[in-house]
Formats: structure tokens, C-alpha cells, sequence
């Protein structure tokens, strides 16, 4: 069985090294989530350890590490890492979640970080395990080490040949010292035997036999269902109940208020109707009568925000970066357009709805969590529950979805908060679908004035990006903590396009709907906007919008990311490299069913560089999406189909943003409530879908979220091309393609 | 009082609410969850079992409809994910987060037994009211053409 199972930190220890009957190596993996701060963490003790390889007379290797699954293949992809420099068999080691341990910041999984931040650290463990089961083979064997090779989970030396299993040799191996994790050799990467090799999902019979366990699967003897009643306005607050109707339902046990507050909480909390099962709960929670103190927020609209955004606009920004002086180019070149961009507010639409299974008692507490940040869970129900971090186990469980609405604990500690009003008992908090949608955290609504500028060879004289969000950082950050405007631009602040003149503004929309990272975060946003504008300037240049990019990135150079000095630079031909291929598989320039069109876009983002080619074509006035050709490099490959499969899967999720998604808020509630008023891309939608990887030898990179932000501009391109009309804000509107 | 049904193969007996949902019924009540919730309005497809074979939205499906008829899940398909579209799945590696695919898999299972050769119109008929946030659609569409090559 392929399931996540939880070890609790005190049992694996024993049954490791203290049996003395288990190889077990300890290692550090990144502190963050995110891949570039890997490398600084690298040089920090690797003490106390959150990774550990296991390896036990009977041949099994046990991965245990804190990197949740929720779809993006890391069951997959971090074993066959390990494996390849263990010399074992990939399907032999077994991912185990680690414990959480409040004495390390953070286990998050996110930031399309988790391959890139343990690449190093997976391959020296796996380095040194095979050292010392080599080692320990030799002096067995009474010969050099070097006459010694590993293969196939066996040491095997000489001729006629003799060999002992990895299991065989585990006793003697765990009593030698361990390698130097730094300095240990590593195989070479021509040698690689695992790694770069197409590899089916370590889960998949799981999830195509219904046996694969989620949260909301989690079942604890004796535990209630609880939904809750929150109020439908931001920020709202309870002022009364009345619980008598929803208390005759059968089944419904009790009705419980509750508060949350402080870093996390997306409500002010609620009323929850705890029952024997999970329809009882929702028939209570409608029969329940709650009055609401809506507060300042029932005012907010998207028509009001769409006010503050325009009045913004119309006053200079704040500047960001400032190079040359891109308003007196502007003024003084012969070529000049301005042009708005909009963007809405976005859903994470999680197939699985929040939620959270907590019991606490009084000697310590148990969680089992769909969550991408199973520490913040923890550190929540230790607070809600009193009792110290260390006595909370968290159960980290398989995710349906994740793509960030899964690293916030809004929903853990609405669950930790019930079960610390019924003691002793289990209760699992189930968010409905109506839940999910209107009590998100979402992508950022925004809107961008850009003005460009071309000089009579066609080049880009001025490059001005304004831009004015409900920015992510004024939502999270303590005031003065966090820049609350370059993060909204992601590598949109790094643009690769020469210009001698740029700038960038940004001004503070104010808004009570809460924002935090969904798929692709800013990049979402920054990548239409930049890759529709200089399509834009390549169209009023009279040029080839392949070539003028192509041209305006130039030779061959690594770009400092601005404000972000210690991020890896955009290597300008890597970035080239993905736009040819892409141009060259989608065919680029040769000629196409009469009606559709080609639009091509390329983005930098998680340190992975991406390229679309879109075909699309507008038929009675609604736009289809025929053929999508990808490009990307995201470093060396670990799994090809891996990768091929999150950018297909981002491709859909960037066809949402383009298509469908919108939330829309109205006296200060979402307006969109489940899928008849909310729509997802169906199967009829879906474009025919080609991935092309980059077989780098680079290290890797993310891959989770870098699909995404070339789907919308891509796609908006092709219907210029078609149509001659320019799609500015998303989704796209069939009264925008008239 | 108790509602009695055929459950994927063995006479099942519940003593719930007439107006329970099926999927609560199997989810709560008899622990089986491998049908899923996704939106209890039968808009997702996350629910969908058989019900005398046909693909059915078990979350708007009053238990009390069910008495008598037969219904299958995902774990009724096979006890051990041979069944041939289960075996499909696994091998164009469908599955991302998997939580909406437990629903796919029986609506192509239905698709398949009543058309064998689906064209991709009918697939586009009978899969379109299974959404995938995970976008793995062009997956599903690949693992159900290939079983035009062989009768289920």
C-alpha cells in the first residue's frame, strides 16, 4: 500500500538506530520551501535534522522527509534521486512523511521548491549510505573498498563474483561513522541510471482504485462532522444565534460557537453544528439561525475596487526601479502605446474542500491534515489547544489539490478550535464547496497602466510598467516588514527586453478579501501583462513577435533579479533556448486553418524558463484554444513525464485564469458560490497539449507552477493574430473578441 | 428503518435518514471513501458510482431511491485496480492529486460499457461533467481511446 503513513519522531529513532538493526542518515534539506534559499541554508549546521534515510534488513529503504503530495509527483521524484546514488531499485524506498518538530522553522511544501531544495542533500544521503554499506562489505570481505561496487541494492566484488544485500550488511554499516555529507563523492551524472528516465506516479494504484486516503477520508473512532457558519462578509463578526432548529436535526450532537484570530485566520470564526456525519452537519448548519455583524467591509465591491484602481492610476506610484528616464523617452519617441491590463481576483478551487481532523486531549493532541505546511498546522493546534507544540502530532495527509490554499492553517484552526471545546473528542471540520469558494485566500485582483516606446530601429526606448494590486505582502506582512509592491511584480521586475529607460510604480489597492499564493503567485499576473505588451510593441514595430523578442533579449547574458540580489540571475540563453524550441515543435511561421491564429509567450519564474506556442481561433464569438507547444527548462529532468504532466496541469489551470476565472465581490461577499456560477475548464476545452523538455544538465528547478503564466498571454497573442483584437483583461470576455 | 440496496455485489442494509444523500451514506455511514466530494451539487463528478450501471451523481441521490437497485464504486470495480480502465489509468499516468479521479474512472467505465469505440465528441459528451482541477484531461482522453482496441 502506497499511503502516506505518519512515523511518530520517538518510534522511528528506536526502531533505527537504537535496534542498532537499521542504517539511519540524517540530513538537512532547506529550511524554506523555496529552492534558492536552499543554497544559504546549506552552509548553516544541519542540525536537528528533519530528513532521514532509513535502510533495514529486509531490504527496505524509507525515505522520511516533510514534503506533502498534493499532486505535483515529489512521491515520485525525490525517491528516484535517492535511489539513483544508492544504486537501488527507485520503487524500493518508501516516502514516509517526518513529524513535524517545532525546533525547525518550517516543512512547507510550496514555491515549486521541493526538487530543487533537495536534490543535493538527497543525492550526498544517498552518497553516503552507499559509501558506508560499501565499507562495510570490504571489511567483511577483508579487501579495498574500491574493489567494491554498489548495484541493484547489493555490494558486489570480484571475480567469480560475491555479493552481499544491502539488507545483509545494514548491522555492520550503521556501527561505522558517517561521511561527511559535504564531501562525500557523488556519482557521476553520466552514470545516472534512475534519474532522467520517465517514471509512472509511486501513488497512481492508489488513486485509481479509490484507495488513496486524503484528509477528508481521515476516520477516527468516535469523531464528529462539524461545517461551519461564518459570516458571509470579510471581516464580519457573530452577533447572535439561535441553535434550536438546527439541534432537531437527527444526527446533529451540538452547536458550538467559536472565535479565531491572529496570523492565519481568514475569518473571525463561526458557528459550528457538530453531527454523526457530515450531511447531518450541513442540513443543521442550514437550519441554523445566525445573525451577523457584517462591519466596514460590507461595503467593498469589485466595482469600488475598479474606482480605487483608476484613481490610483491616475496619480504617479510609488517607484519601485527607475533606470534612464522612461518618461522623456516616451515623450520624445516617434513610436509610442499605452494600454490597460486587468486582472481579478482568483480561486484555488481545490477538488478537495478544506479540511481538518483534530483531537485534543489532555496530555496531547492529533491532527490529521491535508496541508502544504504541516509545521504552521502544528504551531496552530498547540495554541488553540494549550499544550506545547512537541505533544501535537500532525498527520500530513495526500492532498486534492493544493496549489497553495493548502499552506494557509485558516481551516486548521477553525478545527482545533471546535476540538478544544469538546474534549477528548474527534471532530473533523469539512468545509462545503459554497465554503471553499467563498472564504479563499485568492490571487490578487490588479491592474496595470504600461506605456512603451520604440525608437526608430525598433527598439525598445522605454519600458513603463504602473501597477496597482490588493497586493499579497499588505495582507500578511507587518506594516514597514515587507515591500507590499516589487513581490506583485515577481520576475515582471526583471524584465529580459533591453531598454535603456524603465520604470516601475505601484500603489496599494485597499481591500478586506483575503490574498495569498495561488499556482504561479505574481507570475500569474506579471506574465500576461509583460508577454501581451511586448507583443504589442512587436506588432507596432511591423516585426515578427518571435523575432522581436528574441532581438530585444539579445546576447547571451545572466540577468540580476531586481530587489531579489541572492536569487539565481535569468540566463538570457536558456530563456532564448525555450522560445526557439517552442516556435520550432509549434511550427512557427508556417501556415495555419484559415481563422486561427498563433501567439507565442516566454516567462522566468521558480528559476525554470518557460515558452508557449497558442493556436486559437474565435468562432460565433467565443475564443477556443486548438494546440498548446510548450518549451521548458527547468534544469536537469528527474522524471520527464513528471514534468511534462505539472505543465500540462498548469496549462489547464492557466486556461482557467484566461477563460473562466473570476471572483466578483459584492457588499463585501464573494458573489460566486459553486461550479454553475464559477466554471472550471471541462475536457471538451482542452487543447491538444505538446510539452517539450529541455534535457539540461543544469541543476533542477521548479515545475509545479512555471507552466502557468504563458498560458494566458500565449493564448491572448493567438487571438490578435487571428482577429487583429487585443485581449487586456482577463478572463477573456466574448464582448472583448467582438 | 432500514433501506436495503445492493452494494458492489453483496446486499448492504442502512438505517439512515430516506433523504441522505448516497454519498454520505457510503462516505459516513459505511466508511467507504473512495467516493468523493467535491461540490453536493452534482456539478463536479467527484461522487459518481453506477446505479444499475448507470454513471449517477451519488451526492444529490436520496438513499431511499437507492432500495432495491444496484450500485457500484470505485472499490466494486475490482478489488485490486485490475479492471481494465482502472489498469488504463495507471498506465498513461493519469492521476495528479487523484482526488477527482475515483469519479472519472466510473463515468468512462459507464462511457465504455455502453460504447466501446467512443468517439472523442462522446467522450467530450459523457467526461464533461467530471472537472479536474489538475487539468489531466488530455491523460483521461488518451486512457479511454486505447479500449476501442479492446472489448471490457
Amino acid at each position: 500500500m502506497a499511503t502516506v503513513s505518519v512515523v511518530n519522531r520517538r518510534d522511528f529513532l528506536k526502531k533505527g538506530a537504537a535496534g542498532g538493526a537499521a542504517l539511519v542518515i540524517g540530513f538537512h534539506l532547506t529550511s524554506s520551501a523555496f529552492g534558492d534559499q536552499a543554497k544559504d541554508q546549506e552552509e548553516k549546521t544541519p542540525n536537528p535534522f528533519e530528513a532521514w534515510v532509513r535502510i533495514t534488513p529486509d531490504n527496505r529503504v524509507t525515505l522520511i522527509l516533510g514534503k506533502s503530495e498534493m499532486g505535483q509527483g515529489i512521491m515520485t521524484a525525490l525517491p528516484m534521486i535517492l535511489a539513483d546514488e544508492l544504486c537501488v531499485d527507485w520503487k524500493q524506498v518508501k516516502v514516509q512523511q517526518a513529524p513535524t518538530n517545532p525546533k525547525v522553522y518550517d516543512l512547507g511544501t510550496g514555491g515549486s521548491g521541493s526538487v530543487a531544495g533537495s536534490w543535493l542533500p538527497l543525492r550526498r544521503a544517498g552518497a553516503a549510505a552507499r559509501e558506508m554499506l560499501v565499507a562495510a562489505a570490504a571489511k567483511q570481505w577483508e579487501v579495498s573498498p574500491d574493489t567494491c561496487k554498489a548495484q541493484d541494492g547489493r555490494v558486489i566484488h570480484g571475480h567469480p563474483q560475491r555479493s552481499l544485500s544491502y539488507g545483509q550488511l545494514v548491522e555492520a554499516a550503521s556501527k561505522l561513522p558517517i561521511p561527511n555529507l559535504n564531501t562525500v563523492p557523488l556519482k557521476n551524472s553520466d552514470d545516472f541510471t534512475v534519474v532522467g528516465h520517465d517514471t509512472r506516479r509511486f501513488e497512481g494504484r492508489d488513486k485509481a482504485t479509490g484507495g488513496a486516503k486524503f484528509g477528508i477520508d481521515s476516520r477516527v473512532p468516535g469523531m464528529l462532522f462539524a461545517v461551519v457558519a461564518r459570516c458571509p462578509v470579510f471581516g464580519g463578526k457573530l452577533a447572535s444565534f439561535d441553535a434550536t432548529k438546527a439541534k432537531a436535526v437527527p444526527g446533529v450532537r451540538d452547536v458550538i460557537p467559536f472565535e479565531t484570530s491572529g496570523r492565519g485566520a481568514s475569518t473571525t470564526g463561526g458557528v459550528a453544528v457538530l453531527a454523526d456525519n457530515s450531511w447531518a452537519a450541513i442540513q443543521g448548519r442550514n437550519a441554523l439561525e445566525v445573525k451577523w455583524e457584517e462591519g466596514p467591509a460590507a461595503k467593498e465591491s469589485t466595482a469600488e475596487l475598479q474606482k480605487q484602481f483608476l484613481a490610483n492610476a491616475a496619480k504617479p506610484g510609488r517607484v519601485l526601479r527607475n533606470e534612464g528616464d522612461a518618461d522623456s523617452a516616451f515623450s520624445s519617441s516617434p513610436k509610442k502605446i499605452e494600454a490597460v491590463y486587468e486582472l481579478p481576483f482568483a480561486p484555488h478551487a481545490c477538488m478537495e474542500p478544506m479540511n481538518c481532523t483534530v483531537q485534543i486531549r489532555p496530555d496531547g493532541a492529533e491532527a490529521w491534515v491535508p496541508t502544504q505546511a504541516p509545521q504552521w498546522a502544528q504551531g496552530v493546534i498547540a495554541e488553540a489547544s494549550k499544550l506545547p507544540p512537541e505533544k501535537v502530532i500532525v498527520h500530513t495527509t495526500l492532498m486534492g489539490g493544493g496549489f497553495g490554499r493548502r499552506y494557509q492553517a485558516d481551516f486548521v484552526m477553525e478545527a482545533a478550535q471546535v476540538a478544544a471545546k469538546i474534549a477528548g473528542k474527534p471532530v473533523m471540520v469539512l468545509w462545503t464547496r459554497e465554503d471553499d469558494m467563498q472564504h479563499g485566500f485568492y490571487r490578487p485582483a490588479s491592474y496595470h497602466k504600461m506605456q512603451g516606446a520604440l525608437d526608430a530601429s525598433g527598439n525598445l526606448a522605454a519600458w513603463k510598467h504602473f501597477q496597482s494590486s490588493t497586493s499579497i505582502a499588505a495582507k500578511w506582512s507587518e506594516k514597514g516588514q515587507d515591500d507590499p509592491g516589487l513581490g506583485e511584480f515577481g520576475t515582471g521586475a526583471t524584465i529580459p527586453y533591453i531598454t535603456p529607460n524603465l520604470r516601475l510604480e505601484y500603489a496599494l489597492a485597499e481591500s478586506s478579501v483575503p490574498r495569498a499564493w495561488w499556482r504561479s503567485v505574481e507570475h500569474s499576473s506579471s506574465g500576461f501583462v509583460v508577454e501581451s505588451f511586448i507583443d504589442e510593441l512587436a506588432a507596432a514595430a511591423g516585426q515578427d513577435p518571435l523575432a522581436f523578442r528574441l532581438k530585444l533579449i539579445g546576447g547571451d547574458r545572466k540577468i540580476p533579479r531586481f530587489g531579489e540580489e541572492k536569487a539565481t540571475p535569468l540566463d538570457t540563453a536558456r530563456l532564448k533556448g525555450v522560445l526557439q524550441l517552442a516556435a520550432e515543435k509549434a511550427g512557427w511561421g508556417k501556415p495555419l486553418p484559415k481563422g486561427v491564429g498563433r501567439g507565442i509567450a516566454t516567462f522566468f519564474s521558480f528559476n525554470s524558463y518557460t515558452a508557449a506556442v497558442a493556436e486559437a481561433s474565435v468562432k460565433d464569438g467565443a475564443v477556443k484554444l486548438h494546440r498548446l507547444v510548450y518549451a521548458v527548462d527547468c534544469g536537469r529532468p528527474i522524471n520527464p513525464d513528471g514534468i511534462r504532466a505539472q505543465v500540462e496541469s498548469a496549462a489547464i489551470y492557466g486556461l482557467s485564469a484566461a477563460l473562466h476565472d473570476a471572483i466578483t465581490i459584492k457588499d463585501g461577499r464573494v458573489e460566486q458560490s459553486n461550479f454553475h456560477d464559477y466554471q472550471m475548464p471541462r475536457i471538451s476545452e482542452t487543447p491538444k497539449t505538446e510539452v517539450h523538455v529541455v534535457m539540461s544538465k543544469e541543476d533542477p528547478t521548479g515545475i509545479g507552477e512555471p507552466g502557468l503564466p504563458v498560458v494566458a498571454p500565449a493564448m491572448c497573442n493567438a487571438i490578435f493574430a487571428a482577429t487583429g483584437k487585443r485581449v487586456r483583461r482577463l478572463p477573456i470576455r466574448n464582448e472583448d473578441l467582438a | 428503518m432500514a433501506i436495503s440496496f445492493t452494494l458492489n455485489g453483496k446486499s448492504q442494509s442502512v438505517d439512515v435518514s430516506p433523504d441522505m444523500p448516497l454519498l454520505w451514506v457510503l462516505r459516513d455511514t459505511l466508511n467507504m471513501t473512495g467516493t468523493k466530494f467535491g461540490c453536493g451539487m452534482a456539478l463536479c463528478g467527484a461522487c459518481t458510482v453506477h446505479i444499475n450501471g448507470e454513471a449517477t451523481r451519488s451526492c444529490i441521490t436520496p438513499i431511499s431511491s437507492v432500495a432495491g437497485k444496484k450500485v457500484t464504486t470505485i472499490e466494486g470495480l475490482s478489488a485490486d485496480g485490475s479492471h481494465p480502465v482502472q489498469q488504463a489509468w495507471m498506465e498513461e499516468d493519469v492521476p495528479q492529486c487523484g482526488y477527482c479521479q475515483s469519479g472519472q474512472i466510473m463515468s468512462a467505465v459507464a462511457l465504455l460499457s455502453k460504447k466501446p469505440n467512443p468517439t472523442d465528441a462522446d467522450i467530450d459528451d459523457a467526461m464533461s461533467g467530471n472537472i479536474c482541477r489538475c487539468g489531466t484531461y488530455q491523460r483521461i482522453r488518451k486512457a479511454i481511446h486505447p479500449w476501442q482496441l479492446f472489448p471490457l
